[in-house]
């Protein structure tokens, strides 16, 4: 089903949570910017805390197609945004050489044709889709090295690239394009200028308990609250990566699956790999800490 | 053109050469044409053109604009050649009131210079020169430099060549040696000879320098040196190395954006700023921790060299040091350890914070001449041994 782009701040709101997104107020008004001024959006936070997820969410809340690249180092045009197809026009130039074909004008307008193009995903999100302007996802633009980001300054601020054989390819529509960053390398100001910026932090106890209830409904309710009111007093804790969303709906369908109805804790010590990923972290919460720390979060329940 | 206009310009021109700009006298006779076409209409004008032909590199503007100020201020000339010039008088600029970008160094291009001085400004520093005098700077300890010597130290530094170190990245570029097939490049060159011959064309992992990541102490102790050692990352900055800076005393502070800056001492007036606690006490333990738990992850990605400034007298326990030391080896390629406490012929490890720090650095270095600058850069050029000295 495509669906127009939402024409207010409340109607982004609604769009979100039809998609069972929980957003804050902020998020909302930035992401209806961006697809109001047709800007790209950068999304920077913590690992963990829904920026890929807004992506998919846009996809299936407008009904568009959704073009994911993956960056990593090393990444480049070939595997980014187009590639020829050697073997073919290899045996093109054979063949045209066999008939006898003779002008090299005529050899080289048909080798460097749209035959023989491959698109990669940022080509693919120039091109003119069925259900309107897909949504481009750059995920982890940090990986990426300080070259393929220049490269990504032309397509965001004219949406075209340019082909060196064939000449420049513009946009159909603009695509919708959201930008992730998990801040392992600080992002070039030229990019940053041409984009949104929003920073998504870890959400209060009410918005990650709707989060929860949201996203991990086999999780009864006193569960639930026990679990948020756990998770928030961690974040607190002086952790090396203190968990995010994420972490928390994992730990949430764990303990659902294992039939617990409260936090006990020796389940949550056999589960804290769910929550929590470096060993000195785990090692901190050894002994009374968790005891604890679960009496410290049904404390401010009962308040 | 009158005479005495010219004999400014000159001066103007030798202010200028003092403050480090390069002007030949051509350029000197360039701007005396240009002046001359352009007539003395307007002070901004003057000066756009004064700028165009004296200036060449984008971080000399600031000092230009300065230099012009008070040069052209100070003796009252244009407006005197102005009002001398008649109808078309324009009020000149109002000075502004930024920071004085360059001040130190052009206070001392204003001064008149004693042969001495000017002698030895004129010495031409290069790292490995062997004269006497500058053999005697480059090994002397910069905490017992003069202030002149200091400057021509600190400009010695500024011109050392960089490290050659390089890291294979993932992308690629063509090459002549016969590694990967490059189709791409293969096809454009079929194409050339109209697809009569195949043409085989090779590319290979591009190479770059890697990012230095800086942890410098600013505590009172090392004062001096931090001096030194930042004027050292500027230069590297400047010739165009990704370097992040960290200052620590008490606590962690970013200056990589300081750093930046185009003037050395307009950088350093900045780290001045961004940081609250110079030379005060220190805490390497938790600026350290403070460093792996909140930049780490951000700045060592790329395969960073880490470059560790700091004399290792710890003033809280050694416990919290010695576990985030270990964090900090393992997250970075190499962590060089620069201590200016090495100048003592007789320096022996002994104190407790410098125990705790040993065993998780690749290199423990001295850092209190240009020597041990020059040296610095030679280990950088190479590559690391594995295992030589880290005892994992």
């Amino acid at each position: 089903m495509i669906q127009p782009v939402p024409q207010s701040i409340d109607d982004t709101l609604a769009l979100l949570e039809r998609e069972h997104y929980v957003a804050d107020r902020s998020l909302a008004s930035v992401l209806f910017l961006a697809l109001k001024l047709e800007r790209p959006l950068l999304l920077e936070g913590e690992a963990g805390v829904g920026k890929t997820e807004i992506a998919k969410v846009l996809s299936s809340g407008l009904g568009r197609q959704l073009i994911r690249l993956q960056c990593y180092e090393g990444l480049d045009v070939a595997s980014a945004v187009y590639e020829w197809n050697y073997a073919q026009q290899m045996m093109a130039i054979r063949m045209a050489e066999a008939a006898g074909e003779a002008s090299r004008d005529r050899l080289e307008h048909d080798v460097y044709s749209m035959r023989y193009l491959i698109k990669r995903p940022l080509a693919q999100a120039l091109e003119p889709h069925v259900g309107g302007a897909p949504i481009l996802l750059i995920d982890e633009i940090d990986r990426a090295d300080a070259a393929f980001e220049a490269y990504l300054l032309e397509v965001l601020s004219d949406f075209q690239i340019t082909i060196a054989e064939i000449g420049t390819l513009k946009a159909h529509d603009k695509p919708i394009v959201i930008l992730t960053s998990n801040r392992t390398r600080e992002i070039h100001d030229a990019l940053k200028r041409r984009c949104l910026y929003h920073w998504i932090d870890y959400p209060l106890f009410d918005r990650e308990l709707a989060i929860v209830r949201a996203k991990a409904p086999k999780a009864g309710e006193v569960l639930t609250r026990e679990i948020v009111a756990f998770v928030q007093a961690l974040r607190q804790e002086d952790l090396f990566k203190a968990p995010g969303v994420a972490e928390t709906l994992d730990w949430a369908s764990a303990l659902a699956e294992l039939d617990a109805m409260a936090l006990e804790p020796d389940v949550v010590h056999d589960t804290l790999g769910v929550l929590l990923k470096y060993q000195d972290d785990i090692a901190k919460l050894q002994g009374n800490a968790v005891h604890n720390m679960i009496s410290a979060a049904r404390e401010k329940l009962r308040v | 053109m009158s005479g005495f206009f010219l004999h400014n310009l000159v001066h103007f021109a030798r202010v200028l050469r003092a403050a480090g700009v390069q002007i030949s006298p051509h350029n000197v006779i360039d701007a005396q044409e240009a002046i001359a076409t352009l007539g003395f209409a307007d002070r901004a004008d003057m000066k756009a053109c004064l700028r165009a032909i004296f200036i060449k590199q984008h971080d000399q503007l600031a000092l230009f604009d300065e230099a012009f100020d008070i040069f052209w201020r100070k003796r009252g000339v244009i407006e005197k050649l102005i009002a001398a010039m008649g109808p078309q008088l324009k009020k000149a600029d109002e000075q502004k009131s930024s920071p004085r970008i360059g001040a130190r160094r052009l206070a001392e291009a204003f001064q008149p210079r004693t042969s001495k001085s000017q002698a030895q400004a004129r010495v031409e520093f290069d790292a490995r020169l062997t004269t006497s005098d500058i053999e005697r700077l480059q090994s002397k300890d910069f905490e017992q430099m003069s202030a002149d010597e200091l400057m021509l130290a600190q400009k010695a530094l500024a011109h050392l060549h960089l490290p050659d170190d390089l890291m294979r990245v993932r992308r690629m570029m063509p090459t002549s040696r016969q590694e990967r097939i490059d189709p791409r490049a293969m096809v454009r060159a079929m194409m050339r000879t109209g697809g009569h011959s195949i043409e085989l064309r090779y590319r290979t992992h591009r190479t770059q320098p890697p990012p230095i990541v800086a942890l410098c102490d600013i505590s009172g102790s090392m004062n001096d040196y931090t001096r030194m050692f930042l004027h050292f990352l500027h230069a590297l900055s400047a010739q165009g190395r990704v370097v992040h800076g960290f200052l620590f005393g008490t606590r962690l502070t970013n200056v990589t954006r300081a750093l930046r800056a185009r003037d050395i001492d307009d950088a350093l007036a900045r780290c001045a700023q961004a940081v609250p606690d110079w030379n005060g006490g220190t805490r390497i333990g938790s600026s350290i921790a403070q460093f792996n738990r909140q930049w780490a992850r951000r700045v060592l990605g790329q395969g960073a060299h880490v470059i560790l400034f700091t004399d290792g007298l710890e003033r809280d326990g050694v416990d919290v040091l010695s576990t985030e030391m270990e964090r900090l080896s393992k997250l970075s390629q190499r962590l060089i350890w620069l201590n200016p406490l090495l100048r003592y012929d007789h320096f022996e490890p002994k104190a407790r914070g410098i125990v705790a720090m040993l065993p998780h650095v690749d290199d423990l270095r001295a850092a209190h001449n240009i020597v041990s600058f020059v040296d610095l850069i030679e280990a950088l050029s190479r590559p690391l041994q594995n295992g030589l000295q880290r005892q994992r």
